[in-house]
């Protein structure tokens, strides 16, 4: 490839492809994202993209965006704020020019430009005086008549010509990055290995941006992000719903069971379903059911047959499921509920990503109705919760509900490969031949569950059902029996605690102010508490991924510090969890409700607020 | 060892330890009853079956049945019962439900399980009426009936169950009465039979709330001449003294007396509960007194892929051409690289 007039060596760099949502930038951002992990840098990617598949063209609600962030060292988050901007329309600047850093390099596609496309993106003259862009590196490429002139001699039809346009943008990328281009011509090879001419032309595409930028030198010096010291062993890339899909799969494998998945698609969950309905070759059976409340209650079903069940949704769908879930509560068999929180109330932001489902999952049943649940906290550890969910539910005989986000489910990150030998055992508490006569409700001393007695086995024929019951299985309206349940189901819940890990604390273990957190807003409180360390703060964070039992040490650790501030994505939502459970404490709040992630920047801000005593 | 040997049950060993608790002269018991004798033909080990139900005091049924048994949610028990049968698809699966339970709050997973052709026997009990709530109109509840939520009388018309079965692509219909065991034993066995769902109508009789609502054709007198039990394979006559039946006029049914105007029994249709096109069929199961008598037996009887069959089928294809054969295999699909 061609020379490069001079590299410098950066820790980090974001960058942000943005474009009409039919202008191939998720897939564009992908496969930066698939090259930079070959080459061994760390990172971890955002998608960002509009509720509707197909907006008006050329309008800001119709941008698609695609972040990525990669570096030398841990990458925790997809960075707040991008290096490098690709906009292939005046929309695109419009939605994401407030996103790039001061002084960064935006590359956009000048044949886009028209007057019309100018004013539907909401402009009047040009955007790069309207946004007053002079203090940025602006490269102004004629994207549109430069594959039309490269491609001019494969015969293609205009619309596939066209259609290469993001691959000329990555091309340009590739070169400002000192990318190696061999892995994408790859890829071209093997998708398109039937249309070899598409192939072409998306190799074409690429390497015309990339000699452009070299001829233009879009970017002096060039910037070189060298790989990051990751642990050994073998990796890949993985996006957080891929992760729990794949973390169900192994724990139905581990535990001997088959695996049933009931479930109605929902933005953002959807990929959980599609991602099990492929894996018939792991005999996982799926069931696309007519509604929400089928699906958890067909998954309810296998359960009581002795599957490993599993329902997936978002927020909306959780409302819709919580009766079954209390029927689940109540006839104490295992499933899992997984749900990839996104915008509420109702309908409300379903693409973008929210913490604002904690409450519903914690209380939203009716009655006294305690169920484990669990938040992920990265994408590929989605993975470890989604099995670790499993395993709680079928050994403790009882519904476990799963949290992830939008940002979690959509985003990916590298992920070392783990192997099955090294996953935990999974026990099913099986009734046989001992238990007889079978006592559908009889409990293990230790841990409070049930026994599962599966239909088709002689002799343990049962019945369970939503109407309280007495530990033989006999429907009773006797007012101590019921206390007695009540209390019983929230003891085997309580329990839990005791094989759940402890809260590790990330720094001392005390100081001046103690970050709290949980779920998927992790990377950025981890960024911004190892910033606020270095920047020689007494801070340290704590993110929970066990909301429910809560680990058994927390007093201890909140005991060290100063102050405490719990932040997340809601209205305090977990804040006000702490001040039930643990009272003895004061809690501050950073909360954000925008469909968007937190940045590391407002973390550090307001809590150099919160330590400044303001 | 063939199953029949040792698989000799009786009807009591179908009947759990609870006190069956639905009112006196209920419907239900009779229902129960013509249940457990049919179980007790089928030849199935006892453990293979598992009832379902929803909500209603016909959905307690599970609890009086010593087989598994799960109680669900109301509306629900389609759902459940799908869950059941795909996951285990040896089990006998049975579901119980009532008019509200699988036609009002249940009724989208009602088509749908019907649409889909799981093999559940759902045994619908129909007594136009809400029983466990004291006493409201239900979707099958005659237009105009006064019922405490429609003192002036409904406004709507109700569902027929064949209609709606037949609309949702169902494969196996049938009617019956709650008190003529015989007649519901014969349908049980035969539901039980039929590979895919099964629909069984029960017209029942709530003693308390809607009591004699299926008199006008059920009572003893009257139900010889205004039903006709339907037999494939045999002409479509009914009557007290067998001197009635059913031909097609045009394009509609029309009851005709034999031995007038030159009918004779080869004049009359013969049910065909067999034939996949369900026009006869869907005239047949929208007969109504007094125009018609009311059809009771396998009304539609047609053999189809079952839905849990075919998940079956499609898992097996597809481990044939897979190259994951196992967890480990698909964490190591696709791309990955090596950090040394």
């Amino acid at each position: 490839m061609g020379k490069k007039s001079k590299v410098i060596e950066r820790e980090e760099v974001v960058i942000r492809f943005s474009g009409d949502s039919g202008d191939g930038m998720q897939l564009t951002g992908t496969l930066f994202s698939d090259a930079a992990a070959f080459y061994g840098n760390d990172l971890s990617t955002f998608p960002d993209y509009p509720a509707e598949i197909r907006a008006p063209q050329g309008t800001v609600g119709g941008v698609s965006g695609f972040q990525v962030h990669l570096g030398h060292s841990e990458i925790n988050t997809p960075g707040d704020y991008a290096d490098v901007l690709v906009a292939m329309n005046p929309a695109a600047i419009k939605a994401n020019a407030r996103w790039t850093k001061p002084g960064g390099t935006i590359i956009f596609d000048k044949d886009n430009f028209t007057e019309k496309n100018i004013e539907k993106a909401g402009y009047v003259k040009d955007p790069v005086i309207e946004e007053k862009l002079d203090s940025f590196n602006i490269i102004a490429a004629p994207i549109s008549s430069m594959v039309r002139e490269a491609l001019k001699d494969l015969g293609l039809d205009p619309k596939s010509v066209l259609r290469t346009k993001n691959m000329f943008a990555l091309g340009i990328v590739y070169w400002m990055f000192d990318r190696k281009l061999k892995y994408t011509e790859q890829y071209f090879e093997k998708k398109f290995s039937k249309k070899p001419e598409i192939a072409e032309a998306n190799k074409i595409a690429l390497r015309s941006g990339y000699y452009y930028a070299e001829t233009i030198e879009a970017l002096s010096p060039v910037i070189k992000i060298s790989p990051a010291p990751i642990a050994k062993g073998r990796y890949r890339n993985i996006c957080g719903n891929a992760a729990t899909a794949w973390g169900l799969i192994a724990a139905a494998e581990k535990a001997g069971l088959k695996l049933f998945i009931g479930s109605y698609p929902i933005t953002p969950a959807t990929g959980i379903l599609e991602e099990l309905a492929a894996r018939k070759d792991l005999g996982v059976k799926s069931f696309q059911a007519e509604d929400e409340i089928a699906g958890i209650c067909a998954a309810l079903g296998a359960s009581f047959a002795g599957h490993l069940a599993v329902t997936s949704t978002s927020g909306p769908g959780l409302a819709l499921k919580s009766e079954a879930i209390g029927l689940a509560v109540m006839t104490e068999l295992p499933i899992v509920i997984i749900d990839v929180q996104r915008g509420g109330p109702s309908t409300g932001l379903p693409t973008k990503t929210e913490q604002t489902d904690l409450m519903q999952a914690i209380f939203g049943r009716n009655g006294e109705s305690p169920v484990i649940v669990i938040a992920a906290s990265t994408p590929s550890n989605c993975f470890h919760f989604a099995f670790e969910a499993a395993k709680i539910a079928v050994e403790h005989m009882t519904p476990v509900l799963l949290l992830t986000d939008s940002y979690l489910a959509n985003g990916s990150e590298p992920w070392k490969i783990p192997s099955m030998k090294d996953l935990p055992e999974i026990r099913p508490p099986y009734a046989d031949k001992n238990d007889l006569p079978f006592m559908p409700y009889k409990r293990d001393k230790e841990k409070l569950s049930r026994k599962w007695a599966i239909p088709g086995t002689p002799d343990l024929e049962h019945r369970i059902g939503g109407l309280e019951k007495t530990v033989k299985g006999t429907v009773s309206y006797v007012p101590e029996n019921h206390e007695l349940m009540v209390s019983l189901r929230a003891e085997k819940v309580e329990r839990v605690s005791n094989e759940i890990p402890e809260l590790t604390l990330s720094g001392s273990e005390s100081g001046d102010l103690l970050i709290v957190g949980w779920g998927g807003s992790y990377g950025y409180l981890v960024t911004a508490v190892r910033e606020l360390q270095t920047e020689g703060h007494k801070v340290s964070l704590v993110n929970f991924n066990y909301i429910n039992p809560l680990p058994k040490n927390v007093a201890e650790i909140f005991a060290g510090f100063r102050k405490i501030v719990v932040c997340e994505l809601n209205m305090g939502q977990f804040a006000n969890f702490l001040r039930m459970k643990l009272q003895e404490f004061k809690y501050e709040q950073i909360n954000k409700v925008q469909g968007l992630p937190f940045t590391v920047k407002e973390i550090k801000e307001k809590c150099i607020k919160i330590l400044e005593g303001e | 060892m063939p199953e029949t040997e040792v698989n000799q049950t009786s009807p009591k060993d179908y009947k759990s330890d609870q006190e069956v608790r639905w009112c006196p002269g209920c419907g239900d018991h009779a229902v129960l009853n013509s249940v457990q004798k049919a179980l007790s033909e089928l030849g199935i080990m006892k453990e293979k079956f598992a009832f379902i139900s929803g909500i209603g005091c016909s959905s307690r049924f599970p609890y009086y049945m010593n087989t598994y048994g799960f109680h669900g949610i109301h509306g629900r028990a389609s759902a459940i019962a799908s869950g059941v049968k795909i996951a285990n698809p040896d089990l006998s699966v049975w579901q119980i439900t009532g008019d509200g339970d699988a036609l009002a709050i249940g009724g989208n997973h009602f088509i749908h399980v019907v649409r889909r052709n799981i093999d559940v026997n759902i045994i619908l009990f129909n007594n136009e009426i809400y029983g466990l709530t004291k006493g409201q109109y239900s979707p099958t509840s005659e237009k105009g009936i006064i019922t405490k939520t429609s003192p002036y009388g409904t406004i709507e018309e109700p569902f027929s169950v064949g209609e709606l079965v037949i609309g949702a692509k169902g494969r196996f219909f049938a009617r019956t009465l709650d008190s003529n065991v015989s007649l519901s034993t014969q349908i049980y066995i035969e539901a039980a039979k039929h590979k895919g769902t099964s629909v069984i109508e029960v017209l029942q009789n709530c003693v308390i709330f809607n009591d004699g609502i299926h008199d006008t054709v059920a009572g003893r007198e009257v139900r010889d001449d205004r039903t006709l039990v339907l037999k494939h394979g045999e002409p479509m006559i009914f009557g007290k003294n067998r001197d009635k039946g059913l031909i097609l006029d045009g394009l509609k049914l029309k009851v005709v007396n034999l031995g007038e105007n030159g009918i004779n029994e080869k004049k009359l249709l013969v049910h065909n509960a067999l034939e996949s096109n369900p026009g006869i069929q869907y005239m047949l199961a929208n007969m109504r007194f007094p125009e018609y008598p009311l059809a009771l037996g396998v009304i539609r009887s047609v053999p189809g892929p079952t839905y849990e069959n075919d998940v079956e089928l499609q898992i097996d294809a597809v481990r044939k051409t897979s190259s994951i054969k196992c967890m480990d295999d698909l964490l190591n699909s696709g791309s990955a690289w090596e950090v040394s």
